[in-house]
């Protein structure tokens, strides 16, 4: 089993430089970049079956020391990392698929298949690494191949500063993630992840609300979190595949993955949980209202993996670990096929912005079909999966208790108000891209504009777990199970620990009213005017402050853009004018020194032989004056 | 006879022949001058070979070596005078001034002044024009 997680991460490693070999050959390309990630996808689903619910298995090679601790290659396969390699091969060979016609034509699309090849087998090393070192290896190659995607079209300015922003911003998180890795590795004093974990449940760790707030900030990189969530917004420059791929299902979900994999440790620090809290809180409700200003659809939908990263972290901080998994896993699910449905209808109509759409419920019955259900899933709406998902961490939210309880009740209450503002959102999306009038053709009817084949069966395949992937609920505890435990043990030692994710209580009626109430508000101000914008009248005048996401841009351009480039500005100043001021002075100083000296060579003999008397007289008068001291 | 007259002598012909080397300018009367120095470290020698009564007579067999010397020097310097005469029409040696350096001219590979090199602006960041 651990031999084929190892297969399934190398095999897209390996389609990557096959892709990048051959980058020339159009049907190379298309090939080498499908095949080996549908035979990874393969390999993770023998892999998450052989499993089942068996506790943590680990193979590991040594490849040498360094220092007083091993670095080793290999795989540490538990119920988390089978069902998220699972995700991630899947939602990448849709996208794979997908991209073969989507983006097959383009000129760099051999880079761009091998780019997302290498990624998907980054994020299979971060899912299956066994060692704290080799999960960031995979962790900062997702971070590079993160930047070249973005700035795909990198002849946009555009493109290129969202590239260098998306870079710079999970940087800035991942920096204090080294030194979490690092504390967390010498404190456990060892970097395996099967010992970092038995050191954290058996409380040898030294300080481990500082690690775990180190790692956090890392998490909060990798997941776009409040206060480094701006990025995602601008990383939809690149092409719409890669958002699928990267900025909704896959490197996102590997902070969230992250905090379950190391889960003991941040239990361990309750001060961090409630900040996740916290964060997660002011993240899915303050993004899910600019979701609802925003024009581009794009834009809409990146807002919404912010909140629904949220929703996870929420669910984790809360203790829900199963509940924000599965939260994760449907969200991949759903949110990709949103993407890809969405890039269906934009490469169709041209343009990104929702009021160049409208109507086209009847052009593109497939991808209105598709997006009909990856809204409801994200809406919430019974029997969706996304539903159990929301409801799951709702519900973990409302029974938590002992050290998650305050946690709790800041997520329940941001979590319910969210719930009823994604339904607006989702809804606001469904209507303007779907309904009322098309802008630039009166008849409806017109003749189908659907996309072609390769682009639609990833949708349809997509459409299936995203609408059934709440079947897994009606297993009670058997999601658990399968998962294991918080420190990766079998699932069937969990016992009556395991969480049992069939929605209950309170929460449920309550976020349904809120998603009624809010959904509601939004069909009513569409009904009263169907071209134009609902959010126009439902936010007032605080749509341009949503619009701008909160202004948060302008806050860090003057609160750290500007500082730095003032900074840099007088560093260059200085360096122009003080330093170089040494160097060039020891030059002019020299020059002028040669100058004056120079006078003295006339080419008079004489003089030469008048200043050697003199010398010879001074030199004497000194010699006869030492003579006289001594 | 007291020994401070031939050093007196020796002091005063030096002196004058000093006076000749640095001062004339005429390249024959400083040939002249520079015999006048020779023959004043002659009288020197000898003399002091005298006072510390040197029974080698060291200081005279130097004389004998500096008056041969002396005899090719000058030719020697003749030679050379009457060249320069030839090519210059001159011996006037306030003329000769051909090794002199060049005080104003520059080399080519100068330094840049300092004020041109502050003119340059630092490139801006990207990341200010993703707003």
């Amino acid at each position: 089993m651990n031999t084929l997680a190892f297969i399934a991460l190398l095999l897209p490693a390996f389609g990557s430089a096959v892709t990048f070999i051959g980058g020339r050959d159009l049907r190379h390309v298309k090939f080498w970049s499908t095949a080996p990630i549908a035979a990874a996808f393969v390999a993770t689903l023998l892999v998450a079956l052989e499993h089942g619910t068996a506790g943590t298995s680990t193979h590991t090679y040594s490849i040498g020391t360094a220092g007083a601790f091993h670095v080793e290659i290999g795989t540490r396969v538990s119920g988390l990392a089978a069902l998220t390699a699972v995700l991630v091969a899947g939602v990448a060979l849709c996208v794979q698929a997908y991209s073969t016609s989507y983006l097959g034509g383009e000129p760099r699309y051999a880079s761009y298949a091998a780019l997302i090849s290498l990624f998907t087998a980054a994020m299979l090393t971060v899912v299956y690494a066994a060692d704290l070192i080799v999960l960031l290896v995979g962790w900062e190659i997702m971070g590079a191949c993160s930047y070249f995607l973005i700035g795909h079209y990198w002849e946009k300015p555009v493109a290129r500063a969202a590239s260098i922003k998306a870079f710079l911003m999970t940087k800035t998180g991942d920096v204090p993630f080294l030194f979490g890795l690092i504390a967390l590795g010498v404190q456990a004093k060892s970097f395996q992840i099967n010992d970092v974990i038995v050191a954290a449940d058996n409380a040898a760790l030294h300080h481990p609300a500082w690690i775990a707030a180190l790692l956090l900030c890392g998490v909060l990189g990798k997941s776009a979190q409040f206060p480094l969530h701006s990025w995602l917004p601008d990383a939809m420059a690149g092409p719409t595949p890669i958002s699928a791929l990267i900025h909704a299902a896959t490197m996102v979900a590997a902070g969230i993955y992250l905090v379950a994999l190391l889960y003991p440790v941040f239990v361990l620090a309750p001060a961090v949980l409630v900040a996740m809290a916290v964060i997660a809180a002011i993240t899915m409700l303050g993004s899910a209202l600019c979701a609802l200003a925003q024009t581009d659809v794009k834009k809409i939908l990146a807002y919404s993996t912010v909140s629904q990263l949220a929703y996870m972290l929420g669910g984790l901080a809360v203790g829900g670990r199963s509940q924000a998994i599965y939260l994760l896993l449907v969200h991949g699910a759903f949110k990709a096929l949103l993407f890809l449905a969405a890039g269906v209808v934009i490469h169709r109509v041209g343009s990104n912005e929702l009021s160049a759409m409208g109507g086209l419920r009847y052009r593109m019955p497939i991808a209105y079909g598709s997006m009909t259900v990856g809204l409801l899933a994200l809406a919430g709406i019974p029997p969706f999966s996304g539903f159990f998902g929301k409801e799951g961490v709702l519900g973990a939210a409302y029974s938590a208790s002992g050290e998650f309880a305050a946690p709790g009740r800041i997520v329940l209450i941001f979590g319910l108000i969210t719930a009823g503002v994604t339904a607006a959102y989702a809804l606001r999306l469904w209507l303007g891209v779907f309904h009322g009038p098309f802008p630039e053709a009166p008849h409806e009817h017109e003749a189908r504009v659907e996309a072609p084949q390769t682009e639609l069966i990833p949708l349809v395949l997509l459409s299936i777990p995203a609408a059934a992937l709440g079947v897994v609920v009606l297993f009670g505890t058997g999601f658990s199970h399968v998962l294991g435990g918080w420190s990766g043990e079998a699932g069937s030692l969990l016992g009556s620990g395991a969480t049992d994710l069939w929605p209950t209580g309170i929460t449920t009626l309550l976020s349904l009213l809120f998603v009624v109430g809010f959904g509601g508000l939004t069909y009513l101000a569409w009904r009263r005017d169907r071209q134009a914008d609902p959010a126009v009248m439902l936010l007032g005048p605080a749509r341009g402050l949503l619009l701008e996401g909160f202004y948060f841009d302008r806050l860090i351009d003057a609160g750290v853009v500007r500082p730095t480039r003032a900074a840099a500005k007088l560093v260059a100043y200085l360096d122009a004018n003080v330093f170089d001021a040494y160097v060039r002075g020891s030059g002019t100083g020299a020059r002028d020194l040669g100058s004056v000296l120079r006078r003295l060579q006339t080419g008079s003999v004489q003089f030469y032989l008048t200043c050697l008397f003199l010398g010879v007289v001074v030199m004497a008068a000194v010699y006869a004056y030492v003579g006289t001291v001594s | 006879m007291h020994a401070v007259y031939p050093l007196v002598l020796g002091a005063l012909l030096f002196s004058i022949g000093l006076y000749g080397v640095l001062a004339r300018r005429n390249a024959i009367a400083v040939l002249l001058a520079i015999e006048l120095l020779l023959n004043a470290v002659t009288l020197n020698l000898v003399a002091f070979g005298s006072i510390l009564r040197d029974q080698y007579g060291m200081g005279q067999v130097f004389t004998l070596f500096i008056i041969t010397i002396a005899a090719a020097e000058t030719g020697l310097g003749l030679a050379i005078v009457l060249l320069l005469y030839r090519q210059r029409a001159t011996a006037d040696l306030g003329e000769q001034r051909e090794l002199a350096e060049p005080v104003e001219r520059f080399d080519a590979d100068e330094l840049v002044p300092a004020t041109e090199l502050s003119t340059t602006e630092p490139s801006t960041t990207v990341l200010g024009a993703a707003r």
